[in-house]
């Protein structure tokens, strides 16, 4: 306590120095269980943060062999798997929808999972792969972008904040890292996109797709695709797109969320039940078709096997 | 990969008051990829007894036919209908002759056994894939799902239920298990048995 009062005492250039230079190191004051964990972002002072490893020869094959279930489907610790996210740049913005399934094995663990992580106002993230490792290092991102904005007084650019991103985990690869990410966002040069990866692949594009219902959602993405769509007509796409994801890969569904990214920032556009769109449809939204997106429902009494009503001979 | 993983599905028999039932869902998937929403695994052997073949999709209908086949030789052989009982023996034996080449499929059996007073006694029973027995006297599950029915039917079933308020348990059970299992679901079929009728809807499921 006396060091306390001590430090704050006196306005002597001396004292002020001393103040100065003492809180970079607070932190050594208090033990790290005080904290909780180091990993909550508490120890940004002593720079980037560091990970506990395991004191094993090889600590990467180590966790490989107790979590990679492609190698060892017996494997002891399952990491969320099987998603489908998708997004596209258009005329009005950016759309990004996503599925709510994790699932560990054929296990349904969860069918409420937040899949967009909300950077900050005007940048989100999409979660595919390792749930844990796109949550911590988006959260992370979000701060650094904060960092920049004070230090430069301007937003940073959607390129500048998903390089970061792809060299921040490039610099962990081969350590187990599992992300398929989309960074998208609105700057100075319109509305943007980029996918990210842990493998530390970072590409430009205008529609991308990833996780397990990907090539589903591609299907119904690149035939409604173009870049002059109306905001409705681009939203309703996207939800489709969701849709036909979660209907056909058993690894994806329950729920869709959808986010538009327009000039002042991202809009939550909506939660639509998965199994509600494929009988009712999305109800009474823009771009809505106004009924089921299910195949029986949509073509009711237009198939051989289930044929329209004979009109009554005149 | 697992086979048995390889197309999905579940089944569900339970016992109520003078009365059974047997449901099961109709997805048959590739693995991750959905196929289709109307495929049928429970299947009629006698007026009073059903077969549900939860497993291998190839090996359902292969196991139906020669069901089918062997329960029209003890008909013609015998001049009656074959009991619950003998019908699982049958099953049992029929699997146990592919000991070290096995069918894919763990059967449910759910029937009305004539009782020696002349009254009706409710069977169920299943089986593993070489054709370990399983009477029970409650429930009985088997498929993808088969954990998760498990917890679900644990909590919901109780003894001496009338054929309205089992079709609704076992209806219940089924459909909140397999939205808890990537394999299963995509709508589902319930069969009540009671000793004069047998009552057959098919429900409307999640369908992702």
């Amino acid at each position: 306590m006396n060091s306390l009062i001590q430090r704050y005492a006196g306005s002597s250039a001396a004292s002020q120095q001393r103040r100065n230079v003492s809180t970079v190191d607070d932190d050594d004051e208090f033990s790290d269980a005080m904290w909780g964990s180091e990993a909550g972002f508490g120890s940004l002072a002593k720079g980037v943060p560091s990970f506990m490893v395991p004191s094993v020869p090889d600590p990467a094959a180590f966790l490989r062999l107790h979590t990679d279930d492609h190698a060892d489907p017996s494997c002891k610790i399952k990491i969320q798997h099987g998603t489908t996210t998708l997004a596209f740049r258009f005329q009005g913005g950016v759309i990004v929808a996503v599925d709510s399934r994790a699932t560990a094995g054929s296990y349904v663990a969860s069918g409420t999972v937040k899949k967009v992580i909300e950077i900050n106002p005007y940048l989100l993230g999409t979660m595919a792969g390792g749930a844990a490792d796109c949550q911590y290092w988006e959260t992370y991102l979000g701060m650094h972008c904060r960092l920049h904005e004070l230090r430069n007084r301007e937003r940073i650019s959607v390129s500048a904040a998903s390089k970061y991103l792809s060299n921040l985990v490039y610099s962990y690869k081969g350590m187990g890292l599992s992300m398929g990410t989309m960074i998208c966002g609105w700057d100075k040069t319109g509305p943007a996109l980029f996918y990210v990866d842990s493998d530390g692949t970072r590409l430009k594009g205008d529609l991308f797709s990833v996780g397990s219902g990907s090539t589903f959602a591609y299907g119904v993405l690149d035939q409604g695709y173009r870049w002059d769509l109306t905001d409705e007509e681009a939203q309703e796409l996207g939800r489709r797109s969701i849709y036909a994801a979660g209907h056909r890969d058993a690894f994806s569904g329950n729920t869709c969320n959808l986010y538009h990214v327009k000039e002042h920032g991202w809009d939550f556009i909506g939660n639509y039940d998965i199994t509600t769109l494929h009988y009712d449809g999305p109800g009474n939204v823009s771009g809505s078709p106004g009924h089921g997106y299910g195949y029986e429902i949509r073509v009711e009494g237009q198939t051989s096997a289930n044929p329209p009503e004979v009109v009554a001979q005149a | 990969m697992s086979v048995m993983e390889y197309n999905g599905g579940s089944v569900i028999a339970m016992v109520g008051k003078d009365c059974v039932a047997i449901a099961s869902d109709l997805r048959l998937g590739n693995q991750a990829l959905g196929i289709t929403s109307n495929f049928q695994r429970v299947f009629p052997v006698t007026n009073r007894l059903y077969i549900g073949l939860p497993g291998l999709g190839t090996d359902v209908t292969t196991l139906r036919e020669r069901f089918r086949y062997r329960v029209n030789m003890y008909t013609i052989k015998e001049e009656r209908d074959i009991q619950p009982e003998t019908f699982a023996h049958l099953v049992s034996s029929t699997l146990y002759e592919h000991r070290f080449g096995p069918y894919f499929i763990e059967p449910v059996i759910a029937g009305l056994s004539k009782a020696p007073s002349g009254g009706f006694k409710p069977f169920i029973a299943a089986t593993d894939l070489i054709g370990c027995l399983n009477f029970a006297k409650d429930f009985v599950v088997a498929g993808t799902a088969s954990a998760k029915l498990f917890g679900v039917a644990e909590g919901l079933w109780e003894p001496d239920l009338e054929p309205e308020d089992l079709f609704e348990t076992i209806s219940q059970t089924l459909l909140n298990a397999v939205d808890r299992d990537a394999f299963s679901g995509w709508g589902a079929v319930v069969h009540v048995i009671t000793k004069d009728q047998v009552v057959t809807r098919t429900l409307k499921g999640r369908m992702d």
